[in-house]
């Protein structure tokens, strides 16, 4: 079908500066068992290809789901069309712009290894788990759902380059929630939305112990419940890798994209208080911080081989010992700003032309073991499970909140508290970085659910992260 | 499309066996998206997608499935037939479902919005032309957009509408613009150039020295653009049903312990008035309008058909996230032209961004200011502010410290477009706040 494909699309591919075609070809499977009831099942095909065409300094694409010659050379016609339109009055002379040739292949983690399961299989691993939630009369709801997704891309230019992935996306999720005199509490296996995904089979679901999570889930909801408000004050947090993935994602990912820094974003998700004349000499964090863009591991959420403009994935490190080194961007914003960056130019599907994302985006470990971090700390909170997030346009003043806490008195784990919160500002925070976790803190994570872009794209994103001490955060809980 | 969609539903009632129900539902649309930036274009995209979900329903049973198709009526009658014989395959690996529920009904509706929309050369022309000399950014996203649902039992409804949003802002510098839109169905040139020069005037506003605010109480004035996303809080969740009986809804206190908003407050699902389509997946149609707070007392709930079923009381047509899609504000008795001199001294809040909850059992949300917002002593606007955090409840942002709504509302369009463009919108007035909670 591929190579059926690339043949109709070269021999439709105008005579211009340069043409390319991507192709995805995602199915998707969402089982869900709510209450111990098998809610039906979600299937998806989504096929489709876009169409880009640069001349003459213009910059076309086109989508369609008609992959057939004459649909084929429809979408051409419109992309080259805009291209047209757009010749001498776009952000930068696209012709003058050498877009990657890329060749090869990026396979499945682990295909052969990778385990599966029949549907009836899955609903009942689901269901099982449900039923363990049922421990009180004030857990009120209750869900377990798994989520698969494959997806098979191929990207062809029009003088030869071909390059073809296949990717295997697992997303389970377990939830439980309890209420008691006006007060609701729900409590989640690493997060409402999803921070246990990988790339893989249903190995990840023991990797990140969904067996047992429904009882788990049940007694945090009631602990919650049953809990204080977290206090308020300035003191230290812990922050475990459920809420260092959201911490990473807001405030260090976003501000770093390109694309933002260019301005392309300030009209929906915002700019940047990054500047390009910072890259190379800021401080963006203390010594103990290295972060890296790292498509490298396998069963990480975003890896991949190339970019959706054909860069081959390469690691790089953005910040190292806390020095800005290099920013998000790929092929089109590097030309733009005469910076190099990272194959990050992403699309969520066949119908979005891409733009600068984050993919995997990692805090790499440090030396600290969890207890001697706790040891450490002589008034604290460790905070576990992002619930809430909000951040400026600039990316600099944020607030975020996690589903539980537990208050670190005299070096020691104390009291669990509900609703902890904490807000500060990211140019001056990842500066407080007082301790990083070892290897044994740190947990590989990500979200199905980055969104960004106009037209608006949902994209996945990877982040490992181990936990990391911050010290003299603004904290504060619930409503009194 | 219309023709295409019905050609396809009847070819999906040729297909049907004996105790089956097939279910049809379309999400197309043909659009134009033009990203500018600096004045210049970023990107321009064209985008043809059509989709279709298939539901098989047998033997109390359900399943989905939602796939891309070409548009080619020959090729897409194999692919829904080859799909529908997977999902025969599949149905009895799929457990019974005690909460399935779908119209039975064999009405039609058809809503076929006429538009004049301009091409994509016009707009290019216009809005470079505008925008010499300024620092615009903005997407400009038209074209028809399409919603059908069919069933096997004789059902139809059909939803076009052919419209266009170009939202954008002019940038005085790093974070100081301010934001504009124009949508509608039919392009004028010089409804456009007015909404430019408007920015423009304001733009010269930001000019002055920023103003940077304590933490504190300060009194506010909050315009439509800045209401819809204190709304969109209270709609996540907040007044479906389901939400409401698993206790997860952001407005729990007041269906659980009679808290009340300000009795200026009148919320409601106004379809009538509002862009989306008046049916949903299931078939059910919607009734002109639902109340969901009546004069600041929580009232009728959204309800899927799923939640009608499981908790036993009539669907009003809610979508399975039982959000609302047209919500409705009324208006209140200041005139927006008093609005500043009511205000005194205060802020006047344009914008506002990414808000969430910071305590959703007490409707407590934090967000951020955002683009135009303004510093006004003595009625007038004094300088432009550096971007705040309010954190406060809902119970005294709409509740005590509401103190007046504009007579005059906005129609706000939606410009989202996750996967396709959206059809919601939400009509508000401004609101006047004794009391805004900034806390960073």
């Amino acid at each position: 079908m591929l190579a059926t494909l690339a043949r109709d699309f070269r021999a439709a591919a105008p005579a211009v500066d340069f043409c390319a075609l991507r192709y995805v070809d995602e199915e998707s499977e969402r089982l869900t068992v709510r209450q111990d009831v098998a809610e039906p099942p979600q299937l998806s095909r989504d096929r489709g290809a876009m169409v880009t065409v640069i001349d003459k300094g213009g910059l076309g694409y086109a989508a369609t789901s008609d992959l057939s010659p004459a649909g084929l050379k429809d979408a051409l016609a419109r992309a080259q069309r805009f291209a047209q339109l757009t010749g001498g009055r776009s952000v930068v002379d696209y012709s003058t712009i050498a877009m990657p040739r890329p060749e090869g292949v990026y396979g499945p983690r682990a295909a052969a290894g990778a385990r599966s399961a029949s549907r009836r299989e899955k609903y009942d691993l689901l269901a099982a788990e449900t039923r363990a939630c049922r421990i009180d009369d004030r857990i009120v709801d209750w869900e377990a759902s798994l989520w698969t997704t494959t997806s098979r891309q191929a990207y062809f230019t029009a003088d030869g380059a071909t390059v073809e992935q296949e990717f295997h996306y697992v997303v389970p999720n377990m939830s439980a929630t309890a209420y008691h005199d006006g007060e609701t509490q729900t409590r989640t296996h690493a997060g409402r939305y999803n921070g246990f995904c990988r790339q893989g089979g249903l190995e990840i679901l023991d990797e990140f112990g969904f067996k047992g999570s429904g009882r788990t889930v049940a007694e945090g909801a009631l602990e919650l419940l049953a809990a204080p408000n977290c206090p308020s004050g300035k003191m230290d947090v812990l922050l475990m890798p459920d809420q260092m993935m959201l911490q990473i994602h807001e405030s260090i990912g976003h501000p770093l994209e390109l694309d933002r820094i260019l301005g392309d974003e300030r009209n929906f998700a915002g700019t940047s208080f990054v500047t390009l004349d910072m890259f190379g000499a800021y401080r963006y964090g203390s010594e103990l911080l290295d972060v890296s863009y790292d498509p490298t591991r396998p069963e990480q959420f975003a890896s991949y081989g190339w970019d959706d403009d054909g860069l081959v994935a390469e690691k790089q490190y953005l910040i190292r010992k806390g020095i800005l080194e290099r920013p998000m961007g790929g092929a089109i914003s590097q030309a733009r700003a005469g910076m190099a960056g990272v194959a990050s130019t992403r699309a969520c599907s066949w119908n979005r032309a891409p733009i600068d994302r984050m993919a995997n985006l990692n805090v790499e470990a440090g030396s600290s073991s969890l207890d001697a971090m706790i040891a450490s700390i002589d008034l604290g909170v460790m905070m576990r499970t992002n619930t809430s997030w909000s951040i400026d346009d600039s990316r600099n003043k944020f607030q975020f909140g996690c589903e539980w806490g537990r208050m670190i008195r005299n070096g020691r784990l104390a009291e669990v508290v509900k609703n902890p919160n904490y807000r500060g500002v990211s140019a001056t925070f990842w500066r407080s970085l007082a301790a990083v976790g070892d290897a044994s803190t740190f947990e590989v994570m990500g979200t199905p659910y980055c969104g960004k872009g106009e037209p608006s794209q949902v994209v996945r994103c990877g982040h490992a992260s181990p936990a990391c001490r911050f010290t003299g955060v603004d904290v504060f809980g619930g409503a009194a | 499309m219309r023709d295409y969609f019905h050609d396809l539903a009847r070819h999906v009632d040729t297909l049907a066996q004996t105790g089956e129900v097939i279910l049809s539902w379309l999400v197309a649309e043909e659009s134009d998206f033009i990203r500018f930036n600096r004045s210049a274009v970023r990107q321009a995209t064209a985008v043809r997608q059509i989709h279709w979900t298939l539901t098989l329903i047998a033997r109390n049973r359900r399943f989905d499935t939602r796939v891309s198709l070409a548009g080619n009526l020959a090729a897409d009658r194999a692919v829904l037939g080859a799909l529908l014989h997977e999902l025969r395959q599949g149905i009895d690996d799929v457990p019974e479902d005690p909460f399935l529920l779908y119209d039975t009904g064999a009405a039609t509706t058809a809503h076929d919005g006429a538009g004049a929309l301009p091409d994509a050369a016009l707009v290019l022309d216009e809005v470079l032309g505008a925008a010499k000399g300024l620092d615009l950014v903005g997407l400009y996203a038209g074209g028809p957009i399409y919603r059908g649902h069919a069933s096997t039992l004789g059902a139809r409804h059909w939803h076009a509408v052919r419209n266009f949003d170009f939202s954008w802002c002019l940038y005085h510098d790093r974070d100081k613009a301010v934001k504009s839109s124009y949508a509608g169905s039919t392009w004028e040139g010089r409804e456009f150039a007015s909404r430019m020069q408007f920015a423009r005037e304001q733009l010269a506003l930001l000019g002055e020295t920023p103003r940077t605010l304590a933490p504190g109480g300060y009194r506010a004035y909050i315009a439509p653009a800045a209401m819809t996303e204190i709304l969109g809080m209270l709609s996540w969740a907040g007044f479906g049903l389901k939400s409401r009986r698993t206790k997860q809804s952001g407005l729990i206190r007041m269906a659980e312990q009679d808290a009340r908003l300000s009795p200026l407050v009148t919320l409601t699902e106004n379809t009538r008035e509002g862009v989306a389509c008046g049916f949903q997946g299931e078939g059910f149609t919607r009734p002109p309008s639902v109340s969901l707070i009546e004069r600041g007392v929580l009232a009728a709930p959204l309800v899927s058909p799923r939640s009608a079923r499981e908790y036993d009381v009539p669907t009003n047509g809610a979508n399975g996230d039982e959000t609302p899609e047209s919500l409705d504000l009324g208006s209140g008795s200041l005139a927006r032209e008093d609005a500043l001199k009511a205000l005194g001294t205060g802020l006047y809040i344009g914008n506002l961004w990414y808000l969430n909850f910071s305590d959703r059992s007490a409707c407590r949300v934090t967000g951020m200011t955002r683009f135009a917002s303004f510093w006004v002593e003595g009625g007038k606007i004094r300088a432009p502010l550096n971007v705040m955090r309010f954190d406060d409840t809902a119970y005294r942002l709409l509740g005590e410290n509401l103190e007046s709504l504009t007579c005059e509302r906005d129609l706000i369009v939606d410009d989202n477009s996750y996967g396709e463009r959206s059809t919601d919108s939400m009509r508000t007035p401004g609101a006047l706040l004794k009391e805004l909670a900034l806390t960073l």
